[in-house]
């Protein structure tokens, strides 16, 4: 195939960031409507809502105009950021979700970043003492972390914090407090949670790429020249092993996600994911639709920023 | 007449033949430790969910007003639930639903995936094209909240939770076919059996699908493991029938009614070792099946 430039790469990536947005604002527009009972009843019409509510839904989002209008209109106030309003908040359903967005948030990225240095450290750490006593004892610790139920283990964790005494576990702050050092008690539980459920995946990708890199040529002749072993680890094998874990990071993070949503619910911390379990109990659903489309958005926007700095730092993903 | 006793001696002869691979695969299987520990831990709750009714002590839907969250006793080994149910029962029967599940939702993604991986692998084109950006999609999207909005939305029945989850879940496997087959059908037999005239489904179902299928088996024993992780979750969160008796179910209770923060560790904990046990059996087993069936993999 011909040489992809880099602007080229990037503009495919946007052209597939494009159309998966598309797609999932157009999955749910359908799964709404071809579902028995009245799509309208279930988005646009409650009797929580008062009657100017229900007019200005009603205006918004075309419920009198034919269905391909509604498509149109629909599309047009998801990328607005219009998804309805909540039945039981009953203001719009953005303007909950935004503050809940940033909260998770202040969550996931510190968690997200500790799981992934946590499992270099351990991959590498792993790799280097292939197959002996010690690798095996790290594998086997992160796949028995992984194979726990997320809110299986913040359960224990809320049992032994109990028992313990003095540790919050739950909601984000305590109430009337907004220091930086309650939060950080109260994200304490929630983020030990979430690292020990998904760092094992990361040192496991982190031991295989690197076990490749190690039986590359390169290494074999940094070798010969005499260098010294660590140094060939560090500056050699170790850089060039983290190159695909970027495009990997980017694809867990779905994942990762997923574990937010269920550590919120398990800390009543109050993110998308604590919305969403909220929503599923007071059968909300254009709060639950608005979150969806949230996730799915953030998630997809993070790949392709993964995409981007992927083709930056490794020069061969735009030769293809 | 002949033909057809030539026909069935050809079958008689063929079923001899499984008969004598099953029990080779019998024995390589058996000398992998992780195999047989995994294969253990599927039987051993297998006996649980089918002898529930004969090993339970309680009928675990007996509602009990005056037992309201009662602590391990002589009479109920693990406590009693909100409404005084037995929870050591509530643990033995919840191994049924998960297995249910966990096999129904499989199937359905491997039968899915199966067929979409070799018809995409086979002609390529537009059709394999879009398949792989769907199947990207699905990778990067976390799928638990995709599950989440369409069980809400389409009800909570167990038969929709397994729809649900099978197929959501089946473009890993098709991917995994897909590369297999594109591999396969450059292989000499195939071309000959092209040029000999071979119909392209014949050619597929006969001669690729063989080749693929103990790929497919690792791969479905896996994803029970995946199926009953997500209908835990699932459930759990609240979607799903709640007067179904699974592991999700218990934990969902005993989170809602707090006994996790009253420090009921009976309540919580029981039914979160059995999900990571039967969770471990079907990734070791499959783990040790793909091992077996995967020549490269073979001595790792």
């Amino acid at each position: 195939m011909a040489t992809l430039t880099f602007s080229s790469y990037i503009a495919k990536r946007i052209a597939l960031t494009v159309v998966s947005i598309f797609i999932i604002i157009s999955f749910n527009f359908f799964l709404f409507r071809v579902l028995p009972g009245n799509p309208i009843t279930l988005l646009y019409r409650s009797p929580r809502l008062t009657l100017n509510q229900e007019k200005s839904l009603a205006i918004q989002f075309g419920l009198n105009k034919p269905e391909w209008e509604q498509y149109l209109l629909y599309i047009r106030n998801a990328l607005e950021g219009n998804f309805g309003i909540s039945f039981y908040y009953k203001v719009s359903v953005t303007s909950e979700l935004i503050p809940a967005l940033e909260n998770s948030l202040v969550l996931l990225i510190p968690a997200t970043i500790i799981s992934v240095l946590l499992g270099i450290f351990t991959g590498v750490f792993s790799a280097w003492r292939e197959n002996s006593k010690t690798d095996v004892a790290v594998l086997q610790t992160a796949m028995a972390f992984y194979a726990m139920p997320t809110f299986w283990l913040g359960g224990i964790f809320i049992l032994l914090a109990i028992y313990i005494g003095g540790i919050p576990v739950a909601g984000e702050y305590s109430v009337g407090s907004t220091s930086i050092l309650n939060l950080l008690e109260h994200m304490a539980l929630p983020l030990l949670t979430l690292v020990l459920v998904y760092y094992g995946q990361f040192t496991i990708m982190m031991r295989n790429s690197l076990r490749d890199v190690l039986s590359e040529d390169y290494i074999v002749t940094a070798y010969a020249k005499g260098a010294d072993s660590r140094r060939i680890l560090y500056t050699h094998a170790v850089p060039n092993a983290m190159l695909p874990m970027i495009s990997l990071i980017a694809i867990n993070l779905g994942l990762m996600v997923t574990g937010a949503i269920l550590v919120e619910t398990v800390f009543s911390w109050p993110g998308i994911g604590y919305m969403i379990y909220e929503a599923i109990g007071h059968l909300d659903y254009p709060m639950l639709q608005g979150a969806f489309i949230i996730v799915t958005f953030s998630v997809v926007l993070a790949n392709l920023l993964a995409d981007m700095i992927y083709g930056m730092v490794d020069p061969r993903i735009r030769y293809k | 007449m002949s033909e057809a006793t030539g026909m069935s001696r050809h079958i008689a002869e063929s079923s001899g033949h499984i008969a004598a691979s099953a029990m080779d695969f019998w024995k390589r299987y058996r000398k992998n430790k992780i195999g047989v520990a995994g294969l253990g831990i599927i039987i051993f709750f297998t006996v649980m969910a089918v002898f529930a009714p004969l090993i339970s002590p309680y009928n675990p839907n007996l509602i009990n007003s005056s037992l309201y969250l009662s602590p391990p006793s002589a009479a109920h080994l693990l406590g009693t639930n909100q409404l005084g149910q037995d929870l050591l029962s509530l643990n033995f029967y919840g191994a049924r639903i998960s297995l249910i599940v966990g096999f129904a939702a499989a199937a359905i993604s491997v039968i899915v995936g199966l067929v979409i991986g070799l018809y995409s692998g086979y002609f390529g084109g537009w059709a394999d094209e879009i398949l792989m950006r769907v199947t990207d999609f699905f990778l990067v999207i976390p799928t638990l909240v995709f599950m989440i909005v369409i069980a809400a939305v389409i009800g909570p029945s167990l038969l929709n939770v397994i729809l649900v989850i099978g197929l959501l879940s089946w473009p890993s496997t098709a991917r995994t076919i897909r590369s297999m087959v594109l591999s396969i059908k450059n292989w000499p037999f195939i071309e000959s059996a092209t040029i000999n005239g071979g119909k392209s489904n014949y050619i597929i179902f006969r001669h690729i699908a063989p080749n693929v299928f103990p790929v497919v088996f690792a791969n479905a024993v896996m994803s029970v493991a995946s199926a009953i992780f997500a209908q835990a979750s699932l459930v759990f969160l609240g979607v799903g029938d709640v007067t179904d008796i699974s592991w999700g179910g218990i934990i969902h209770g005993a989170f809602a009614f707090g006994a996790v923060t009253s420090g009921m560790w009976w309540y919580v904990i029981p039914p979160g070792l059995f999900i990571i046990l039967v969770i471990l059996g079907f990734t070791m087993t499959g783990y040790s099946l793909e091992e077996m069936f995967n020549p490269k993999k073979r001595g790792f």
